[in-house]
């Protein structure tokens, strides 16, 4: 016999084995949406209230934030002691492009194609994103039997219809052009032999418009981007983070300045328009969860545009991902897409029950695992990590054999690394932090509210995906809003006339602190996550 | 007491928990990682690390996110690798065999010791695609290299000085972009997008009350 699981994991497998015939020929039924409500309030992590603070300056003042990024916000500026000469200018371009991930690339090429002088600062390679890591999918109604509607009406009402209309409408209404893009670009996506798209369901969509490149969606992306902006010579300063933005005495922003990660030398970059593209805040940690995502997601954009002035929206949304590894330990955490459940694997408790549809929306389905691990119907794993199954060998059963290495390779991959062969074997999953839904506020255009050429795209703009994102729809929004803000960004870039560089609002920021009585002791951006244990 | 092993980072020793990855255990060791350190869950190829067990003779490649530490593991992570990606324009390309020849000619030059496949952190046959690149067939090129993160262990190894990842970037380029059949549903919906076919519609519903949009939301048909 197969064991890759400690006894009592063994023993619960059991129970998941003796229903699984049934379970095969029975859908489990959708909540109403007053059931999804209750769920919600019981156990998703955003309603608990001891997790957030109130942010006690700036533009949001008197509303909650995580505990972790209130903190980031009552920080000190990286470069209150610092004295850096903002008048030797070390790089002069139109467009400054902060993030190297799948918004700031898209941004950098469509920015280059409309011939303007556009540079990328990124705090580490490019394409070390979360971009990277998007497995599932990207979704574009493109088929006969659904449309830019459809799509809008699956998005608004995942989101608990708290988006900004004018931001789904660009999101939709532009996302089959975005699949011809990356398609013209090389991109390989998914198709039968007559070039039709294979599409799939995701959580809380209601047609099959989930387009992938096997479960290496956003690498097959990232990497096409990648070596697109290369072949432009698109200059691409790596290890390099922008730590404050620059602004001129008109209030536009004129720059930023920057930080080499590795010398600790700092240097300024002029630029007569700005996007801000540098991700998400997985790294955070908010409320101890491990996350799904890279190294550098610690929410550096919101603490830049936030002190230059910026309104945030929705900064108190987080979207953890239903299934994330509970166990291997070693990668606790890591993703588990939500395409396993796509093809077929449902999600089932410790007693063998399909407690819940395995496609309700990302939120909903996180609570429900929450719920069951909470009420003692979890599994416990070696590390005391519990979780429930994802009943994976259904995906053999549905599919034929070979769906799994053909559909999954990734996932299955990861997990014959230790051992655990999901053909034959159910996985076992926890919520992991996965997604900011909130950011830096902006208009239908990609503008900030309160900076006229500085730009948001990507995870680190707020309001596209109201207060729960769908699968597909992040990768998906990197590539509108990117290539939007890249356009729009050599448009504005021809009409700007900068005044005379400084960095006032920083010193006005540490002022608004000071009268407020508030000294966290740290600085901000936060940059890194401090994982290194120090004996002493 | 946790069950500790010994590991030897640039040759220096440090007993650490034995379930940590070697990603975790030089943090465990107090470093903090700039370089050498990205996506962290095996996506993004940051991570390549050479490897020997002491008393052992294999050198071994891994990705250090990805691999356990081992009692006696001489590590070495390698931050950086001057691979050599050619530039070219997708619009200008064709997909036939001279392009190889064009930017990639190194490829000509594999002496087949098959050094790329065995360090292959993704258990890919790395030299079968770059035999694929040789001859020009570059769907199956495309298809051999697909799960390539592009972390370069095999550049390091090869001794012809090929830089396999860049290969099969332009393979699978070519192949999105000019071999697989092209996809008639797109080019409709997206003309239809531009004719202006939906902008009623979505004016419409961006209008409509939320308690109306509750009502269709909740009641919306899904496909089967």
């Amino acid at each position: 016999m197969y064991t890759p699981y400690p006894e009592n994991m063994m023993e619960s497998i059991k129970k998941v084995e003796a229903t699984r015939a049934e379970r095969m020929s029975t859908e489990p039924r959708r909540l109403t949406a007053d059931e999804k409500d209750a769920l919600l309030k019981e156990f998703h992590p955003d309603y608990n209230p001891d997790a957030f603070a109130e942010i006690k300056v700036g533009p949001n003042k008197g509303q909650k934030a995580p505990l972790e990024l209130a903190e980031m916000l009552h920080s000190t500026s990286r470069i209150a002691d610092e004295n850096i000469d903002i008048t030797k200018i070390d790089y002069d371009v139109d467009v400054l492009v902060i993030g190297g991930g799948g918004a700031g690339s898209s941004c950098a090429i469509e920015a280059h194609n409309a011939g303007a002088d556009v540079m990328i600062v990124t705090k580490l390679r490019i394409g070390d994103a979360n971009t990277m890591m998007a497995e599932g999918g990207i979704q574009a109604a493109d088929k006969e039997n659904d449309s830019p509607v459809q799509h809008y009406l699956d998005c608004f009402g995942g989101g608990h219809f708290a988006a900004r209309p004018e931001l789904v409408k660009r999101l939709v209404m532009e996302a089959p052009d975005a699949i011809k893009w990356l398609n013209e670009l090389g991109v390989m996506f998914d198709k039968d032999a007559d070039g039709r798209m294979v599409t799939t369901h995701g959580g809380g969509t209601s047609r099959k418009r989930m387009h992938a490149c096997k479960d290496y969606s956003g690498a097959e992306i990232m990497r096409t981007l990648r070596d697109e902006v290369l072949n432009r010579q698109i200059p691409v300063v790596e290890f390099t983070s922008a730590v404050e933005i620059i602004k001129d005495e008109k209030g536009q922003a004129a720059g930023a300045v920057l930080l080499n990660m590795e010398t600790g030398d700092y240097s300024v970059a002029r630029a007569k328009t700005v996007v801000i593209a540098t991700g998400g805040a997985g790294r955070m940690h908010y409320q101890g969860f491990p996350t799904s995502n890279h190294y550098g997601a610690t929410a550096d954009g919101l603490v830049l545009g936030y002190r230059a002035g910026v309104p945030l929206l929705y900064q108190d949304s987080i979207q953890y991902h239903p299934t994330g590894v509970a166990h291997p330990v070693q990668i606790q955490g890591a993703l588990v897409t939500e395409k396993v459940r796509s093809v077929g694997a449902q999600l089932v408790n410790a007693n063998g029950e399909a407690y819940i549809h395995p496609l309700e929306t990302r939120d909903v389905n996180a609570s429900g695992v929450i719920r069951e691990c909470r009420e003692g119907r979890g599994v416990e794993a070696p590390s005391g990590q519990q979780g429930v199954w994802l009943d994976t060998p259904m995906i053999e059963l549905i599919g034929g054999e070979g769906t799994i290495e053909k559909r999954i390779p990734a996932m299955f991959r990861m997990y014959m690394n230790y051992g655990i062969d999901m053909r034959k074997v159910p996985i076992l999953i926890y919520p992991t932090l996965h997604y900011q839904n909130g950011g830096l506020e902006i208009d239908g255009e990609g503008f900030t509210k309160t900076i006229p050429n500085l730009l948001a795209a990507g995870e680190a703009a707020g309001g596209i995906h109201g207060r729960n994102r769908l699968m597909g729809n992040s990768l998906l929004d990197v590539i509108v809003f990117g290539r939007n803000a890249g356009k729009k960004a050599a448009a504005k870039a021809k009409e700007v006339e900068l005044g005379t560089m400084n960095l006032d609002h920083v010193a006005g920021y540490a002022e608004e602190l000071k009268a407020a009585d508030i000294a966290s002791g740290e600085v901000s951006p936060k940059l890194l996550p401090q994982y290194a244990r120090h004996e002493r | 007491m946790e069950n500790m092993v010994n590991v030897y980072f640039s040759g220096k020793r440090y007993s650490v928990p034995a379930d940590l990855t070697i990603m975790t255990a030089m943090e465990y060791a107090g470093y903090t990682w700039k370089r050498g350190c990205g996506c962290r869950h095996g996506f993004c190829g940051a991570c390549a690390t050479v490897y020997r067990i002491k008393g052992k003779n294999e050198l071994k490649t891994c990705l250090a996110c990805q691999t356990q530490v081992e009692e006696g593991m001489y590590v070495a992570s390698i931050p950086f690798f001057p691979t050599d990606k050619r530039t070219y324009d997708i619009e200008e390309i064709k997909a036939d065999q001279r392009i190889m020849m064009e930017l990639y000619p190194e490829i000509y030059s594999c002496i087949g010791c098959n050094a790329c496949t065995k360090s292959c952190t993704q258990d890919l046959n790395v030299m079968q695609y770059i035999a694929y690149a040789q001859r020009g067939e570059f769907e199956k090129c495309a298809e051999e290299s697909f799960d390539c993160i592009g972390c370069g262990c095999c550049t390091v190894r090869c001794p012809a000085g090929i830089s396999h990842p860049h290969v099969g970037v332009l393979a699978r380029r070519l192949t999105g972009k000019y071999i697989a059949p092209k996809t008639e549903h797109l080019a409709n919906r997206v003309e239809e997008i531009n004719k202006g076919g939906y902008d009623e519609l979505i004016e419409q519903i961006m209008q409509k009350p939320i308690t109306e949009m509750q009502e269709l939301y909740n009641n919306r048909e899904i496909e089967k």
